[in-house]
């Protein structure tokens, strides 16, 4: 079946909200308008007011209401516009949500699930376009989800909810439109584990979120080449799931990570530091990275494109890492 | 401090394999002295040493096949220190660092600084110290594979970024060493390119006279009489000799040419071209023929055959040939056109000595002759001088007891 993404999030959200009456979605503009990305629209009619909850504009307090609902036995999804706003929430989200566990000693868990959008590549500016996964990939006690597929956004919701502690999700606002294929297999997809979306020879492509599909873009320019470019989706980015890195390098014996966030101690930067220290000696080559220009980033179209990692900067990286340019 | 390179035994060696020392850290060597045994296409050679030093350091280890003019050794010139090496080594590799940096591609990344537009990946880092940059770029990989398959990465060029070797070059290079080592093959094949190179590059021209023996012959006889197999002379020699002795007349058949110009050689050394049992041919040189007496020379000539035929030559042999002498009469022919192995100036060619009809003072009779023929480069030499060159060795053929000068 094909489908949006944004109607994969939407049917995901549905299906938690009409299954468990635990569950309550709660943010900006979640209700009355629709959601910011039109991904609740219709909700606050089919499952009223109660259960979508239109939130101040103190992402502190909505978050810090939304943890403290789950502490109370409720399963909140609350919703952050975008990631550059959730830094507001920072301190409930890493001091509070992530530590209840090991501060009550086990006694209290956070079952909370927090989405946020995510990425730039809409001309919003830098205020609403940034990528900072990996300031919540850092933070122990928490998992951080970042589904890049139709079967993703349909199916890592349920597991995110039948999580006992905190899960963050991150979700590229450039993939809301994109139109894809739901598998069969939507209803097992797990949050633990990385997946290869498409077989390779000769170099990993590692990506996550918003540039996953550039990858995918990027091996199909690279097999008119010859080179068979295997492209790997992170999915989880924290914990990580080292095994299939690593199988995957030492298979390829190279790595590209491509990360929309700014290079300078990127997620990137950390697969990069894991090959390296696991998979050394299997290498054929460095590991290189492709991720975005280390500016804020701009509004004029033109150079958002030539901040953000693009299908020419992989395919570039890639040759020169096959030592053919 | 002294380098002791790979040197170049045959226009057709580039690369050689050392086999073996002949010598360790700390001894003294002398010019001549064999210093290592080196495996060329064509056989092993043991190896001389042209100056005179204390050997410092062994800088490849046996078994390696290097291009000729790798650094095998370094030597301390008399009154020299380690410490003198050390520093000259430093001073070197620092070179060769600052070298290899100016040769890099002009689009070799350099240090990310400040955000750069420009649609370039993260720049691999250039390497900043002297260390890194003489160091050679091999992949993790592409090193532990070559420990697995001993293939020496010394030898291994890359192919990778900024010329790393990968894994893809190692198993390229295992897979050439593992071909096993032909040398019939090798041998054809270096032959090949020597004569090819002759034949493109030498203007031959190709001169030959009938030369009676028959003085020669009966001294000859005279000379054998009363003396042990292995104690008689074969006319090979004083037809060597006699070659010898007309290059000092015409020198400009003695010697190479190279960077166009002829290069007269340092002595007469006649290169002896001996067929090898298991097939090819190997022409070492017999050196300062013209000095040797007969006897000398007919024992250094059967040394030549047995230990050429053995493999087993000296570096100064298959170098230092200035002209070539090749005798075909065993084999029942009557005339050679030689090719001129390169990059010398002359090949002299015998035939057979046969019985023939002869005219000598108007009345025909039978004699001993040989065909001996010139193939000279018409670059160094023309046919007036060769014709007088092959006169004078049929002239010097008729006096044989004048042959057999020389010091002791």
């Amino acid at each position: 079946m094909t489908m949006t993404y944004r109607e994969a999030v939407r049917q995901a959200l549905r299906e938690a909200l009409a299954n468990d009456p635990r569950v309550f979605l709660m943010g900006e503009d979640v209700g009355r308008y629709g959601g910011t990305y039109a991904v609740s629209k219709g909700f606050i009619e089919e499952f009223g007011p109660e259960r979508i909850r239109d939130a101040p504009l103190s992402e502190l307090a909505f978050v810090g209401a939304g943890i403290g609902a789950a502490l109370g036995g409720m399963r909140p999804i609350v919703e952050v516009m975008t990631v550059n706003f959730s830094l507001l929430a920072l301190d409930q989200i890493v001091n509070t949500a992530a530590l209840f566990r090991h501060m009550s000693g086990g006694q209290f868990s956070v079952p909370v699930v927090i989405r946020m959008a995510t990425g730039a590549g809409r001309q919003l500016a830098a205020q609403h376009s940034h990528s900072l996964e990996n300031w919540y990939a850092h933070v122990p006690g928490i998992t951080v989800l970042a589904p890049a597929t139709i079967d993703d956004a349909r199916g890592m919701l349920r597991p995110a909810l039948a999580d006992p502690d905190p899960v963050v999700i991150f979700e590229h606002a450039l993939l809301y439109n994109f139109e894809g294929e739901l598998s069969d297999a939507w209803g097992s997809v797990d949050i633990r584990s990385a997946k290869i979306l498409r077989p390779g020879r000769d170099v990993t492509l590692i990506a996550y979120g918003g540039t996953v599909w550039k990858a995918l873009d990027a091996a199909k320019e690279l097999a008119a080449e010859g080179i068979e470019a295997e492209v790997l989706d992170l999915r989880v980015l924290r914990p990580l799931d080292d095994a299939t890195v690593m199988g995957s390098v030492r298979r390829t014996r190279r790595a590209v990570v491509v990360d929309e966030g700014w290079r300078t101690g990127s997620l990137a930067a950390e697969v990069m530091a894991r090959i390296v220290e696991q998979a050394f000696y299997d290498l054929d080559a460095p590991p290189v990275r492709v991720c975005s220009e280390e500016v804020p980033m701009p509004y004029a179209k033109h150079l958002e494109d030539a901040a953000l990692p693009q299908v020419p900067k992989i395919v570039a990286a890639v040759r020169q890492l096959l030592g053919k340019t | 401090m002294i380098e002791f390179k790979l040197p170049s035994l045959g226009a057709e060696m580039d690369e050689g394999t050392l086999l073996e020392w002949k010598v360790k850290p700390g001894d003294h060597v002398k010019r001549g002295d064999v210093v290592a045994v080196i495996d060329t296409s064509k056989s092993a050679i043991d190896v001389e040493i042209w100056e005179e030093g204390e050997i410092y350091e062994l800088v490849h280890e046996p078994n390696e096949t290097l291009p000729v003019g790798t650094v095998l050794a370094l030597l301390l010139q008399p009154g020299e220190t380690p410490a003198h090496a050390e520093e000259e080594k430093r001073r070197k590799a620092a070179e060769t660092a600052a070298a290899a940096l100016a040769s890099a591609p002009a689009s070799a990344p350099t240090p990310a600084s400040a955000p750069t537009p420009a649609p370039s990946p993260s720049p691999m880092p250039a390497a900043t110290t002297e260390a890194a940059a003489s160091r050679r770029r091999i992949s993790p990989a592409a090193r532990a594979r070559a420990q697995e398959l001993e293939v020496d990465l010394a030898v291994v060029t890359g192919t990778g970024p900024q010329g790393a070797i990968t894994l893809e070059d190692v198993a390229k290079a295992a897979a050439a060493a593992a071909q096993p080592r032909d040398r019939a093959v090798e041998m054809r094949r270096a032959i090949a390119a020597a004569m090819a190179r002759s034949k493109r590059e030498i203007p031959h021209y190709y001169l030959a006279t009938d030369i009676p023996l028959v003085g020669a012959g009966r001294w000859l006889a005279a000379r054998n009489a009363g003396r042990s197999v292995t104690e008689r002379v074969l006319m090979a020699v004083p037809l060597l000799k006699a070659v010898a002795l007309a290059l000092k007349k015409y020198p400009e058949l003695n010697g190479y040419f190279r960077d166009g110009a002829l290069q007269p050689g340092s002595g007469i050394h006649l290169g002896v071209a001996i067929s090898l049992r298991q097939g090819g041919l190997i022409a070492p040189a017999i050196h300062d023929v013209d000095a040797m007496r007969l006897d000398d020379l007919m024992h250094a000539l059967t040394d030549l055959v047995a230990r050429a035929r053995a493999l087993s030559l000296k570096s100064s042999e298959m170098s230092d040939a200035t002209v070539t002498v090749t005798n075909l009469g065993d084999q029942g022919v009557d005339l050679v056109h030689g090719v001129i192995y390169p990059p010398q100036v002359a090949l002299v060619g015998f035939g057979k000595v046969a019985l023939r009809p002869w005219v000598e003072d108007g009345q025909i009779t039978v004699a001993p002759v040989v065909t001996a023929s010139l193939s000279a480069d018409h670059r160094a030499s023309d046919g007036h001088r060769g014709a007088l060159f092959l006169s004078e060795v049929a002239a010097l053929l008729q006096e044989p007891e004048k042959l057999d000068t020389g010091a002791g």
